[in-house]
Order: structure tokens, then C-alpha cells, then sequence
């Protein structure tokens, strides 16, 4: 079995304005060692998904009866979802899973210090006294790239770049050497020549430490340079999947499709930019059948607004929800 | 097309000061340090570089929203000719019909207890542009219709708009009183990239139907290179490269231009690895690198970098650089 295997994953949110389907019953599977890009615009339920592979969604969230979220652990297995308490969960949360953020000043307590931070969490999670907890958070430090670690470990967040702050924020999340790292849009507000330096890093980190990586962006060119496999996710399933090189080279999904002729390339300047028409629907009013037919320029009348596509292979090992995958003679005519 | 510039700036510093002090002056922090540029009428002109690089600081000054330390702005538009930084009141009046900003985050931007006809129709009734509501009335109807908004929206309030629409209608209230020069700083950075590519080709026919120059701020490059036809480069607060988009892309020549193009991942999964890495982070505006402010983090840098500061000058037609290194 896999080291994380996510099945009919659905994540509903009860608000004021009525039930909110977030994540649509989605699959997906995570080896050891791999980096599985989650890909899609706002709304798309990358977040939420991630998120419940620790159950941190908010309190007004539930989850579909036949989810499971299905965690290798030594030699038996969890399911997440059943777990009840935080107690409980303190396996998964910090435990098996670390998370990064996007936004590191965000995450880190502004009044406390980042070393007591980095040592309270593994005060948590190991058995290290005290003092090999400090020493083990200064090497990591160190082993981010942050220079003078020892002077940085006692500093608040606010005295580091932000740059820095997400090594730091890296370096808390690997000390406790999970078996799984969630980076939800990781460099997204950092400069590109920082988020090359930090995605540069985060490539070393996982040979080193050959943990598996759920990497979260809205940005095709990172996953692109970071990942082995992608899941392309659209109001709340994910529409397409597979090996990074099949899917952005030969995209199988409409949405993909118009997902990459809607970026600026550099080096096609003089290609006109195609824009998805319409907007991303409220997820109060999710279409029907296939949830792209409203903004899909290849819908077929009558067919794709009633029925939900199912997932097919269109190359081994690359998935795509759409029914002109299925029978692809009607594409021609 | 004229040869004049519609807007000249010249040797422009523009500093803050640092805190308060009884005695004497403040230490000042130098936001933008000797800045010259051309912008043509009717172009789209992109100013990109990280953040903290002076990039908004510039632009804000141009609209006279920043204050000029030293240097010149001009703006020359047919018979009428502002020196920005020495404007009179009355002048500035005029002067914001002409120049205009449209925001960053379309969210923040409008106000949610007003209807999109009532924002959209603010800048006319504050610059008393009309007389009676009827004229008001006509004109939100006119650019509403040219930034593709639906006429039926104009009673609803913000909240029920997406994030494009949003910025549709932000661009639409830039645009009522009809300016000629607008500066657009970060105009799509909070976009997803399906909408943000809508309203990039809004802005560039936009500015094809009514003629409008743009300055076009933003840190992606590549948004940069698709809309724009000069770009210039800032590196803490001093532009190190100008040219048309073609040629700095293709041909750059400052070698902080070429870490910052090899640094934007790029959609072919082969080209992994192949980026020229930049160490370090941009330095504190605050102490400055002596000569080339970009020496500390420079690959090829030199002696004579760390000591001289490096003379703007045309290297090719069009093409200016600052840099000891370039021939």
C-alpha cells in the first residue's frame, strides 16, 4: 500500500447560506519519496484537502460517510478521518504530517522566539531532553542555509526576511522528520529569486531526507520544476492526473488546456493570451454534471451539464475526468 | 505618434525619512535613487523588480503621491505641460484628470456600502466633470460598457462580484474621467491566472480604442513581457536595464536581468535545474551597497564594482544598462 492513500474524499462546510461542497470525492495516492503537485486556482479545494489530511478544517466542516484518508504507519495503517480527539491526532498532526504555510509571519507566533518554537514542538514529539532539542533545531537551521543559526535561534519572526522566515519555517517542519510534508503555496509570496533558492532547497531537503511531499500552488511553472506527479483540481475534483512531463506536455483535460494557453509564456511573446471565459462559479452554485461545462470551450450540448464524467486512463498512469477523453472520435466530428 | 514623451523623468530621488529626531535631521532611507525614463505616448511601459525595489515608490511620485526629493517629472500632453514635482494647486487639480492609478487588490479597492454606479461615478462628481446626474449617469454607462461590464451589475454592491469583475470595475473608475497617463501597479498580481489573462487583453484594447499610456508595474516578468512594449528593471530603488520587451528578453544584458529571467520557473519540466541561482536577498535600502547596488550578490562582479557606480548609458538603440561589465 501506498504510504498515503485518500479515498472518496469529500469535505462539506455547513455555513449560514446553506451546505458547501468544498472537495468533491477525490482520490489520490502519495509514495514514499514522491512529490505530488495539487494545482488549481482559488476555490479549487486544494487547501481544504490538505488540510484534512490532518483534520485542521474548521469546526463547522464534515466529512462524507465513505471518505478515508488512509495513512502507512510502521507496519499498520490509520485512518485520519477516525480520528476522534486532538489527542489523538498528535500522530498525524506534526507527528507523521508537517505543514508549511504560505504566509511564514503568519505562522509563527510573533511573541515568542523562533528556537522556543522549533523546541516545544519537538519537546512534543520526541523523547529529546531539553538541550538536544536546541541543538537539533540549530543544525537544522543551519542545514536551511540560515547563517549565524545560533544567533537567529533566539530572534523573534519579525527580525527575519521573509526569505528566511520560510527556511526557518522549513526547518521547524522537518525536525520532527515526518513522513509527509504539506507545502501549501510555500514561495508564493516570496520574491523569484528567493522562491528559486527555497524551491532549490526544498529539492535537496527531500533527497536528503526522502520524505513524501504534497506540494499546494497555483502555479503550473513551479510544480512544473518541483514535481514528480500532479493532480489538476477544479471546484472540488480533480479533473486531471498524472506524471508532471505527460500533463503539461500533453494535457488530456479541457480545463488543463485552457489552464496553460491562459499563461504568459516567455517564450512565446507573441502568442495572444486565451483567457478561461467566465468566472469560477460560487461553490453555492456548483454546476452539474461536469463542474467545467460552464466555461469549457469543448462541452457537448446536453451531455456534459447533466452527467459527471468519470476518471479514465488516457496514457498508463494519467487520468483525466472528461468525456472526450473516453471516446475521442467525437472530438473530430 | 509623437516623438515627444508623454512623460519625462529626470535624475528622480525620492527619500523617506527615517523616524523622528529633535535635533537635527532624520537619517533618510533613499526609496528611489537617480532615476531617468522616457515613457511614449500610447505605449505600455513595465517597470518589474522585487519587492522592496522602489518599483511603486516611482510610480506613485509620477502621480505626484510620493514626495520628489530632487530630479524632475514632466508631463507634456498636446498644449499642456505639468512639471510635477512643482505644481500649484490648481495645476494638480488638472493634472489628476490626466494621470490616474488603478489599485493592486480589486477587494480592498472599492468601497462595499456603495453601488458600482456610485463608485464608478465618484471621480466625475469629486472633479466636478458633470452637471447633473443624467451626464454622470451617461458616462459610467459608456466605460462601464467598454470595460465589459454587464449594465444590468451597476445597482449591485462589490460583494456580489468575482475578483475579475471586481477589477473591471476598479479599471472602469481609473478610466471615467478619461485620463491619458495611468499607472496600473500591480493591476493583476492578485488574480487567478484565468481571469488575469481577461484583463490583461482588456487593458491593451483598452488602451488600442482610447489611447492611453501606460505605466504598468508588476513583479512578473512574464506578464510583463506580454503586454508591455519598454521595460525597465529596478534593483533598490535605481533602474539597471531599459529596453523594448523584445530586447530584454531576448538579449538581456545586466546580470541581474538575466538571474531574474532565469529564476521564473518555467512550464518545461526538462528545464529543471538549469536556473542561474542568485545568492543572498536584496539589501536594506536603508545602507545601501557602495558602487553597483547590485555587486553583493552580482556573479561576475568586480573591484571596480564595489567602488564605482556604474554610468546609465545606451548600449544599443534603445537598449540602456548600467553596468561596468557591459561593452
Amino acid at each position: 500500500m501506498s504510504l498515503l492513500s485518500v479515498e472518496n474524499l469529500e469535505v462539506l462546510f455547513n455555513t449560514d447560506d446553506g451546505v458547501i461542497t468544498a472537495v468533491d470525492k477525490i482520490g489520490f495516492e502519495l509514495e514514499e519519496g514522491e512529490v505530488l503537485g495539487l494545482v488549481g486556482e482559488s476555490g479549487s479545494g486544494k487547501s481544504v484537502t490538505a488540510k484534512s489530511l490532518m483534520q485542521l478544517n474548521p469546526l463547522n466542516t464534515f466529512y462524507g460517510k465513505n471518505s478515508s484518508i488512509r495513512l502507512k504507519l510502521g507496519v499498520g495503517e490509520l485512518d485520519v478521518l477516525r480520528l476522534k480527539s486532538s489527542k489523538e491526532l498528535v500522530v498525524v498532526r506534526g507527528g507523521a504530517i508537517s505543514m508549511i504555510f504560505q504566509e511564514p509571519m503568519a505562522s509563527f507566533a510573533p511573541a515568542i522566539t523562533i528556537g522556543s518554537q522549533m523546541v516545544e514542538q519537538l519537546m512534543i514529539h520526541t523523547s529529546l531532553s531539553r538541550s538536544a532539542a536546541q541543538e537539533l533545531s540549530i543544525e537544522m537551521l543551519q542545514r536551511v542555509g540560515i547563517s549565524e543559526a545560533d544567533k537567529r535561534f533566539h530572534q523573534y519572526a519579525f527580525e527575519l526576511s521573509g526569505g528566511m522566515r520560510q527556511r526557518a519555517m522549513i526547518a521547524m517542519a522537518l525536525s520532527t522528520k515526518p513522513k509527509i510534508l504539506i507545502a501549501d503555496e510555500p514561495t508564493t509570496a516570496l520574491d523569484v529569486t528567493i522562491q528559486a533558492q527555497v524551491l532549490d532547497l526544498m529539492k535537496d531537503l527531500i533527497q536528503e531526507f526522502g520524505m513524501a511531499i504534497l506540494f499546494i500552488t497555483h502555479d503550473l511553472g513551479v510544480i512544473a520544476q518541483v514535481a514528480d506527479r500532479v493532480a489538476v483540481m477544479y471546484l472540488g475534483r480533480i479533473v486531471e492526473s498524472g506524471p508532471v512531463k505527460q500533463v503539461l506536455h500533453s494535457p488530456a483535460h479541457p480545463y488543463t488546456r485552457s489552464l496553460l494557453n491562459s499563461l504568459p509564456k516567455l517564450d512565446a511573446l507573441d502568442e495572444p493570451l486565451t483567457p478561461i471565459p467566465g468566472d469560477i462559479p460560487s461553490p453555492l452554485e456548483r454546476p452539474p454534471g461536469c463542474v467545467f461545462h460552464t466555461r469549457c470551450p469543448e462541452a457537448i450540448a446536453g451531455k456534459c451539464s447533466s452527467e459527471i464524467p468519470i476518471s479514465v486512463n488516457v496514457e498508463p498512469g494519467h487520468q483525466s475526468a472528461c468525456f472526450l477523453n473516453e471516446s475521442p472520435v467525437e472530438k473530430t466530428a | 505618434m509623437s516623438n515627444q514623451p508623454l512623460v519625462e523623468v529626470e535624475n528622480l530621488n525620492v527619500d523617506f525619512p527615517l523616524g523622528r529626531s529633535l535635533l537635527g535631521k532624520p537619517p533618510m532611507l533613499r526609496a528611489v535613487n537617480d532615476v531617468s525614463l522616457k515613457i511614449m505616448p500610447q505605449t505600455f511601459f513595465g517597470l518589474v523588480g522585487e519587492s522592496g525595489s522602489g518599483k511603486t515608490t516611482l510610480g506613485r511620485a509620477m502621480l505626484r503621491a510620493a514626495p520628489i526629493t530632487s530630479g524632475t517629472i514632466s508631463f507634456n500632453h498636446g498644449n499642456t505641460k505639468y512639471d510635477v514635482g512643482a505644481m500649484s494647486k490648481m495645476e494638480l487639480k488638472e493634472y489628476r484628470k490626466q494621470a490616474q492609478l488603478i489599485f493592486q487588490d480589486p477587494y480592498a479597492a472599492l468601497n462595499p456600502r456603495m453601488t458600482v454606479r456610485d463608485i464608478i461615478a465618484e471621480p466625475l462628481e469629486v472633479m466636478e466633470l458633470v452637471q447633473t446626474r443624467e451626464e454622470a449617469d451617461q458616462k459610467v454607462r459608456e466605460i462601464a460598457s467598454k470595460c465589459r461590464l454587464n449594465l444590468e451589475h451597476l445597482r449591485r454592491f462589490p460583494h456580489a462580484f468575482s475578483g475579475g469583475q471586481r477589477q473591471r470595475i476598479s479599471i472602469a473608475r481609473t478610466l471615467v474621467c478619461s485620463p491619458n497617463f495611468v499607472v496600473a501597479d500591480e493591476s493583476v498580481a492578485a488574480l487567478d491566472v484565468s481571469i488575469q489573462a481577461d484583463i490583461l487583453n482588456l487593458l491593451k484594447s483598452l488602451q488600442n480604442n482610447l489611447g492611453l499610456t501606460f505605466l504598468f508595474i508588476s513583479h512578473d516578468l512574464s506578464v510583463v513581457a506580454h503586454i508591455c512594449d519598454t521595460v525597465a528593471v529596478m534593483y533598490l530603488g535605481t533602474i539597471v536595464e531599459s529596453a523594448p520587451t523584445r530586447s530584454l528578453f531576448t538579449q538581456p544584458k545586466h546580470p541581474y536581468t538575466k538571474a531574474l529571467l532565469s529564476a521564473i520557473p518555467t512550464l518545461n519540466p526538462e528545464d529543471r535545474g538549469k536556473a542561474q541561482k542568485l545568492e543572498g536577498e536584496i539589501p536594506s535600502p536603508v545602507n545601501p551597497p557602495s558602487g553597483c547596488r547590485f555587486h553583493t550578490r552580482c556573479p561576475v562582479a568586480e573591484d571596480r564594482c564595489r567602488k564605482e557606480v556604474p554610468q546609465w548609458r545606451e548600449s544599443s538603440p534603445g537598449h540602456s544598462v548600467a553596468c561596468h561589465l557591459v561593452g
